[in-house]
């Protein structure tokens, strides 16, 4: 993968939140990059740092949060040293971002339309007549029916997925290069999710930008994803593209996450879940952050934290099992074994 | 919203007539016979028996309450025992008086209250946010009258800028509008302060960063609106405050009000003034809160996230 | 930022009794600013007691012939119009001060705490009743409500606490009959009602301390208005009378000699105005710790 093909590349990425003088690192030490046209997903549970990130990537991280650490480069250009004014620019007109929460992520005073304006009003200093004409044919893109009679209403006038697609609308009306959206579908019902997530696919391809999508679900990943990295405590485990990540996946977590999720092609006496806890941030483990939930955690994993190490096929994986180091069991295949592992 | 607001006015009228009932009470209430109070220690039976029949005071107590009630929603309060004028004349007479001081203080409050509210909220972590706040905590812990008195001393005695007492020229309006404002500004300022906090906290203000607003429109456009809400609901019950605070500023700059009217009708035992003054006090809160209730509904109509 | 909260432990369900309890002072104790408030308030009440048997002056000891004096090495805050020293006075004052605000606060708060319970908790008619009872004597804005009970009984010290303790009634009512009602819908009320406790058993052993936090919150800020309201009354000679040396009548006497002596009118005031003070800071700090929710 040559540099330039990247339009995102975040490298050693660390953010971390200081509250009453201990550091809590949400985000440590994070690298990624994003193709142009690709969709990269990140997954991980609730805490994982995966909305941390992408906050990250739009300069958001507000007090007491702090980008200690890392680059982000976007075309090559460095977004961590450009300045608030730059970074304005950039906002909502070359990286977009949509949020999880459709209902409280539009301000509630204005219309519709005032709100999808402002994005041409600021990046495209249109008027107030033409950037509304903008909006409806925005609106119109996003399928909302009736879009002129829609811009004059008001957020409490519409369903939670009609949000959405304005949220939508708003983040796209510049045609941004990159879309970042923070768990997009989780807070709609399932018929809803399904077309959002075949709106952001369509848009995608027509106006051929590429999107950073953070989910804690795998299913969405595996319909919109090109490229997978799954995140835990703050730390990607595993970085592979979508086919070889449900082919095969490396990481005991991933292997937990995706054994948790429910099958319809075979019957289940019960979901999996994995035990335990994400670890807090005052009481990290030592050594490998999933070692006290993995059912394969030997000695070495519950001292050294493995390095996110580079496999033939060019995916990666942090954990010991598959370095020369490991000291558990020799033969261990973590998908088949994942179940019975914990219970020897 | 009509039927709200119809709804919200017909639920006045109890809170009125109860008003008006307590009021009422309040005379009869009081220890001794009113007639006798009002016709003085050395007055004969037949006088005392002639402001009783006059007043009414034979009548059953519901008769006299429904006289009562009759003559003051046409505008008759009684008589001022002190002055022997119309107590409805006396009221409205200096009523303007303590409506401009509370209108002036009220423009005081809100101005410095949302301007210290909102900087404070924007700097929130820093020390101008600590200071802000220090400084209205004192502003909320302070006697107006007492504040009136230092700054009385200060500015009108010492240095001569202010007049000293009085009500009408425009220097003469600076020191008590201060004094009674105060208090005022400290609390819109703290309400302000944590009503933009919260919003600024909300969803909707990240995507408004998110989509490249600058910060500067940000607070002023995207979150203000939402914050100033609340702070009407404040600022009215302020204003009812401000009304009756202007009893112990009118007192210091000796300023001739309503507020000094009820403190010496008080002094001088002159029941009928008490109760004109009182009554009409308190309607006019009432109304002005009836006003700011309708208003809020209003504005928060779109703001109903569910 | 949604995800900074949570690395926080996931919040069990509490026993609200017992747990608060620890958790309030935990909390309390990081507020430095309601530690402060506290520690004066502390103060003050020691004050309260030991002060007057510490200080130079007795509180109506008169030497004309030093009258509205300035601060001096012997008499530190100056004297009054009668020749007797203002810091004396001041000291002897903190009782009333500290007696006018805690016993209003008590009246309003028992009578408030009744109305808000019952209010809250059986609803209906006498919901209705008792809420449109409040909204009357809310119509009276400030210190109106006051000044009308001072009209009726009079003036004196205790008729001022009785008036400021009516003033508070409809505020404790309100915030009581609220958290009355939140309790109200909790399920362990429910459970508890079905193995057959009496309303009464409920109200006292489960309804009771949980609405103790907003109670003790708005008690401790509404001692501040109370001193101030008190305060404002006997400014305007119909609290306390003199010569006792309670702090609002001490600032009439000082209106009076202003022109010659402003330090007669100053000390009275910043002394109400620290006292007050620390109760707003401590009430601000145990809303915190008791409540972050309950922020107005």
């Amino acid at each position: 993968m040559s540099q330039n093909e990247n339009v995102l590349e975040i490298s050693d990425l660390r953010t971390s939140f200081f509250i009453e003088g201990d550091e809590i690192k949400a985000v440590d030490g994070v690298t990624i990059n994003v193709p142009k046209g690709k969709t990269v997903g990140v997954v991980g549970e609730s805490g994982s740092g995966k909305s941390i990130t992408s906050l990250s990537i739009m300069r958001l991280i507000q007090h007491p949060g702090e980008i200690v650490e890392g680059s982000i480069s976007m075309n090559g250009e460095d977004l961590l040293s450009k300045s608030e004014r730059q970074m304005q620019q950039l906002r909502g007109n070359q990286i977009s971002m949509i949020f999880q929460e459709p209902m409280t992520s539009l301000n509630p005073v204005y219309t519709v339309g005032e709100q999808i304006s402002e994005v041409y009003r600021i990046h495209q200093g249109l008027s107030k007549k033409e950037a509304l004409t903008k909006s409806v044919e925005m609106l119109e893109l996003v399928g909302i029916p009736s879009p002129k009679e829609r811009i004059k209403q008001y957020p409490h006038e519409l369903s939670g997925g009609m949000r959405q697609r304005v949220m939508i609308a708003i983040a796209l009306a510049c045609n941004p290069e990159l879309l970042i959206a923070d768990e997009p579908t989780t807070a709609l019902d399932v018929t809803i999710q399904a077309q959002i997530l075949e709106l952001i696919k369509k848009l995608q391809s027509q106006l051929g930008m590429s999107v950073f999508l953070i989910t804690h679900d795998l299913g969405v990943v595996a319909e919109t994803c090109d490229y997978v990295a799954v995140m835990y405590a703050g730390k990607i485990v595993e970085y592979a593209d979508v086919h070889s990540l449900f082919r095969s996946p490396k990481h005991p977590y991933t292997v937990g996450l995706m054994q948790s999720l429910p099958r319809h092609d075979i019957d289940q006496e019960e979901l999996n879940v994995i035990e335990g806890n994400v670890p807090k941030p005052g009481n990290m483990p030592d050594g490998c952050r999933f070692a006290p939930r993995c059912p394969f955690a030997s000695d070495i994993c519950e001292k050294r934290l493995p390095d996110l190490d580079e496999l033939e096929n060019g995916n990666k994986v942090r954990c010991w099992i598959y370095s020369d180091e490991w000291d558990g069991k020799a033969e261990v295949n973590v998908v088949d074994d994942y179940k019975t592992a914990g219970n020897q | 919203m009509f039927v709200f607001t119809i709804r919200r006015i017909l639920q006045t009228i109890p809170v009125l007539l109860g008003v008006t009932i307590l009021v009422f009470l309040m005379m009869h209430l009081v220890p001794g016979d009113a007639a006798q109070i009002i016709a003085g220690e050395a007055a004969s039976q037949q006088t005392i028996e002639q402001i009783r029949e006059r007043l009414g005071l034979n009548d059953p107590l519901p008769m006299q309450y429904f006289n009562f009630l009759l003559n003051a929603l046409q505008g008759d309060l009684g008589t001022s025992i002190q002055s022997g004028q119309e107590v409805t004349e006396e009221v409205f007479s200096r009523f303007w008086v303590t409506l401009e001081l509370a209108f002036y203080s009220m423009i005081l409050s809100v101005f410095i209250g949302l301007i210290a509210g909102i900087i404070s909220a924007v700097r929130h972590y820093t020390l101008t946010d600590a200071l802000t706040m220090i400084i209205a905590l004192f502003g909320l812990s302070m006697p107006n009258f007492w504040l009136g008195l230092m700054l009385m001393q200060w500015f009108a005695i010492e240095l001569k800028i202010f007049p000293v007492s009085g009500w009408g020229s425009p220097e003469q309006i600076v020191l008590p509008v201060i004094a009674l404002g105060t208090a005022g500004a400290a609390i819109i300022a703290r309400m302000t302060r944590s009503s933009m906090l919260e919003v600024i906290s909300q969803d909707y203000i990240r995507t408004a960063r998110a989509k490249g607003v600058k910060e500067r429109y940000v607070i002023y456009k995207h979150a203000l609106k939402n914050a100033l809400i609340p702070v009407v609901t404040v600022i009215g019950l302020e204003f009812g405050t401000l009304l009756t605070g202007a009893v112990l500023t009118e007192t210091v700059f000796s300023i001739n009000g309503l507020g000094r009217y009820i403190v010496e009708s008080i002094q001088a035992r002159d029941f009928p003034a008490v109760q004109g003054s009182v009554l009409v006090v308190a309607v006019i809160f009432i109304i002005v809160n009836l006003l700011v209730d309708i208003s809020y509904r209003f504005l928060n109509k779109r703001i109903d996230l569910n | 930022m949604p995800e900074t909260t949570i690395h926080q432990p996931v919040e069990k369900p509490r026993n609200p009794h017992i747990e608060n309890f620890k958790n309030i002072v935990k909390r309390l104790k990081k507020n430095k600013a309601a530690m402060v408030g506290g520690f004066l308030i502390l103060l003050f009440v020691i004050t309260a007691f030991v002060g007057p048997y510490l200080v130079p002056f007795s509180a109506g000891e008169q030497v004309l012939v030093n009258k509205l004096q300035g601060p001096s090495a012997e008499h530190w805050f100056g004297t009054d119009h009668l020749g007797r020293d203002i810091f004396s006075r001041i000291i002897h004052g903190m009782s009333i001060t500290l007696y006018i605000g805690f016993f209003s606060v008590v009246i309003g708060a028992i009578v408030g705490v009744i109305f808000g319970i019952i209010s809250g908790y059986f609803g209906g008619k006498i919901d209705t009743l008792i809420m449109r009872a409040m909204d009357i004597l809310l119509a009276f804005p400030g210190i109106l409500l006051a000044l009308g009970v001072v009209t009726i009984l009079g003036p004196s010290l205790n008729n001022v606490i009785i008036a400021v303790g009516v003033f508070s009634v409809p505020s404790f009512a309100r915030i009581v009959r609220g958290s009355t009602l939140s309790v109200k819908e909790l399920e362990y009320i429910d459970a508890v009602r079905a193995l057959g406790a009496s309303d009464f058993r409920i109200i006292v052993r489960h309804v009771l301390p949980n609405v103790f936090s907003p109670i003790i919150v708005q008690a401790t800020l509404r001692i501040a208005t109370a001193i101030l309201t008190a305060a404002g009354l006997s400014f305007l000679g119909l609290g306390a009378q003199p010569p006792k040396p309670e702090w609002g009548a001490m600032l009439s006497d000082g209106r009076n000699y202003i022109f010659d002596a402003g330090h007669v009118a100053l000390f009275p005031g910043l002394a109400i105005v620290i006292v007050v003070l620390a109760f707003n800071i401590f009430g601000d700090g145990l809303r915190d710790a008791l409540d972050p929710k309950m922020k107005s």
